[in-house]
């Protein structure tokens, strides 16, 4: 009877997982005639390999340093040691990926082949890391509004939820629009709100402004779905709880603190996993508003994954991000599982 | 893919960039070819006292980058140039990479099958830091315009010059009429440059009906075949006989400068299986360039990057 279930959960599930790890191993491209060689961890090493290289400032013959016209110190170009240079063979065909300032004006670079992986990288999981908290905050609040027996309080239910109804390429083709750059909605609201103070912003097109906006929308995204949730997790609750409280003058801070919330520990767990695994497949934002940019600002691990096993050809590459993916979302759930325990 | 088996006197006279060879051998042959052209109203040239360029002289880099700072200082337009940063793809290698290769660079060296020294030697880095000026001058709006802007600016008066092909010139003339002007590359030093080459037909190197295949791609470039179709699409006859016969491409028609735009000043891009990853990379290097990363740097980890994906895949041989 399970063997039709069995056959196609082995096959769309079971067999790509491990074909992922296999693939990661190798050179596999999507499209060529030559062989597909074992190369072992290159792929590996290639993405998270970094060194490290300590630049002082260009000293002028007196043994001053050398100032700009701004006064900042000039330093030598990284150019300088990573292309064409014997002295360096460990810098070779490297790139910088951020700076940090040291004693006596000495700057540390900290290089890397791909710089790209990196950033993307650090984008999933700051983005995890923000997305995470204020969506799992956001949703408990509004199921906290919701849950309570007042008329019409249906409509305030179906509003909330009906984001989590449109899907992600929808929803990320209408905030194109709102985060427009000369017209958009949210810049001539803030205009007429500023009274014509606020300058418009290119919100997707600024470094500093395209991930915040990214992960803004997600969480407006994705909240009605755990509010959903957390409404589940507080219905459970009886009523008679809430009725001891009030007999013993619990204010309404210390009813949420002792009564609500620990009666929400098993709904916590359940959404706060389903965030996190939700939050590192980042993908359909990247992909329909900014593809990766500005200068790699929104990279994310998922849309390096498709970009290179597909549009790059390189099978093995995008297979490389995705057992990465998979050992970082696991190694974080089993730490959440972790701290979650059941203490006795 | 599998080697055409066309007899080569039907081919004479066709456009250079209508035809696929690697490796000596006939490989695609395309039914029309396509141009791009800076797209441009004679009035506003006029009334800021631009030269307008010919075939046979067209602007230099100086006279183009004067041009550019001349309509934008007239402050009639939003910005002076489009250059079509919103169609994200293939539009970036097939636009821009003529402009690289006029400065003298290009994106694989064929002959040395390699990106290194072709796309960040100092052609390239000079292409790219007149490529960031352009951006950081606010002459031509960034990789964040709109796509319904890039459709419809230049028509509705937002941009003063347009960076486009021969696909949108119908709409253009429709406003403008006779205003309307199609000008040529500028030349940046090694010549006018335009992309050439467009979809072209081939035959899998698994088809089990390979003649039959190459005898139809054979009657399908007569020359009546090639005016009905661009006829139908717009795009431009493959060669000066069916030209001839398309209203819209023949001696006075409105869309003839296209012919001698593809004839004079097509260049193909590297002709190599490794375009396909090079493009990507070029795109995303063009991209960020624009955004004001460092241009030496960047052309550097895009060279590295294709070159890398050629060694993989043992130089494409």
């Amino acid at each position: 009877m399970a063997l039709p279930a069995c056959l196609l959960v082995f096959t769309f599930l079971i067999l790509p997982f491990f074909m992922a790890f296999g693939l990661s191993l190798t050179n596999q491209r999507l499209v060529s005639p030559n062989p597909t060689e074992f190369v072992g961890l290159d792929n590996f090493k290639k993405m998270l390999g970094v060194s490290f290289l300590i630049i002082e400032p260009e000293m002028d013959e007196a043994g001053h340093i050398k100032l700009d016209n701004e006064g900042n110190p000039i330093y030598p170009r990284v150019r300088n040691f990573t292309r064409n240079q014997e002295d360096f063979p460990q810098f070779y065909k490297k790139r910088e990926w951020f700076q940090l300032g040291l004693q006596d004006g000495k700057v540390l670079v900290v290089l890397s082949q791909d710089v790209v992986f990196l950033k993307a990288l650090a984008n999933t999981m700051l983005f995890a890391l923000v997305v995470c908290p204020v969506q799992a905050g956001l949703a408990l609040f509004l199921a906290l509004l919701i849950n309570q027996p007042l008329r019409g309080i249906n409509i305030f239910r179906t509003i909330y939820f009906a984001p989590v109804v449109i899907s992600m390429v929808v929803v990320s083709m209408l905030w194109r629009f709102i985060y427009d750059g000369q017209n958009g909605l949210l810049n001539t609201l803030m205009q007429m709100f500023s009274f014509g103070l606020f300058e418009p912003i290119d919100w997707l097109g600024n470094t500093s402004t395209a991930l915040p906006a990214i992960m803004a929308m997600s969480v407006w995204q994705g909240v009605g779905f755990h509010m959903v949730i957390w409404l589940s997790g507080l219905q459970t609750i009886p009523l008679s709880h809430y009725e001891v409280a009030r007999i013993e003058g619990a204010t309404r801070w210390q009813t949420f603190r002792y009564v609500t919330w620990p009666s929400l520990r098993n709904t916590a767990i359940l959404v706060m996993v389903i965030i996190t695994m939700q939050a590192f497949t980042l993908y359909p934002q990247i992909q329909v508003m900014t593809r990766g940019g500005p200068l790699d600002s929104t990279q994310s691990l998922v849309f390096q994954a498709v970009i290179r096993g597909y549009e790059k050809q390189d099978i093995s590459g995008g297979s490389a991000i995705s057992v990465i993916l998979f050992l970082l979302v696991l190694s974080i759930s089993l730490f959440q599982r972790y701290l979650t325990r059941e203490k006795n | 893919m599998a080697p055409l088996s066309i007899d080569e006197s039907k081919l004479d006279g066709f456009l250079p960039g209508a035809l696929g060879r690697w490796n000596g051998e006939l490989y695609a042959v395309g039914l029309w070819d396509a141009a791009c052209a800076i797209f441009a109203r004679k009035s506003v040239l006029e009334a800021n006292g631009i030269r307008i360029p010919t075939l046979d002289n067209p602007w230099n880099q100086e006279e183009f980058d004067a041009a550019l700072v001349t309509l934008q200082g007239s402050g009639d337009f939003e910005y002076a140039l489009d250059l079509g940063m919103a169609w994200t793809g293939e539009w970036y290698p097939y636009a821009f990479g003529p402009f690289l290769q006029s400065f003298g660079g290009d994106i694989i060296n064929v002959e040395t099958n390699m990106a290194n020294d072709a796309l960040n030697g100092d052609a390239g880095i000079a292409f790219g830091e007149f490529w960031q000026s352009l951006f950081a001058r606010d002459l031509v709006p960034g990789t964040s315009q709109d796509g319904a802007d890039r459709e419809t600016g230049f028509i509705e008066g937002q941009y003063a010059l347009q960076w486009n092909g021969n696909w949108a010139a119908l709409p253009a003339l429709d406003a403008f009429g006779d205003d309307m002007l199609f000008l040529p590359a500028p030349d940046f030093g090694t010549g006018p440059k335009i992309g050439a080459a467009s979809w072209q037909f081939g035959i899998s190197a698994t088809s089990e009906h390979k003649d039959g295949a190459s005898a139809f791609i054979e009657f399908a470039i007569q020359d009546k075949y090639l005016s009905a179709f661009s006829q139908g699409i717009g795009l431009i006859p493959p060669t000066a006989e069916a030209s001839a016969m398309t209203p819209n491409y023949s001696a006075g028609g409105p869309l003839e400068v296209f012919y001698g735009l593809s004839n004079e000043q097509a260049t193909l891009r590297a002709v190599t299986p490794a375009y396909v990853v090079a493009g990507k990379v070029f795109e995303k290097a063009m991209a960020d360039i624009a955004n004001g990363a460092d241009v030496a740097d960047t052309l550097d980890t895009a060279a590295d990057e294709i070159d890398a994906d050629i060694d993989q895949n043992s130089g494409y041989q």
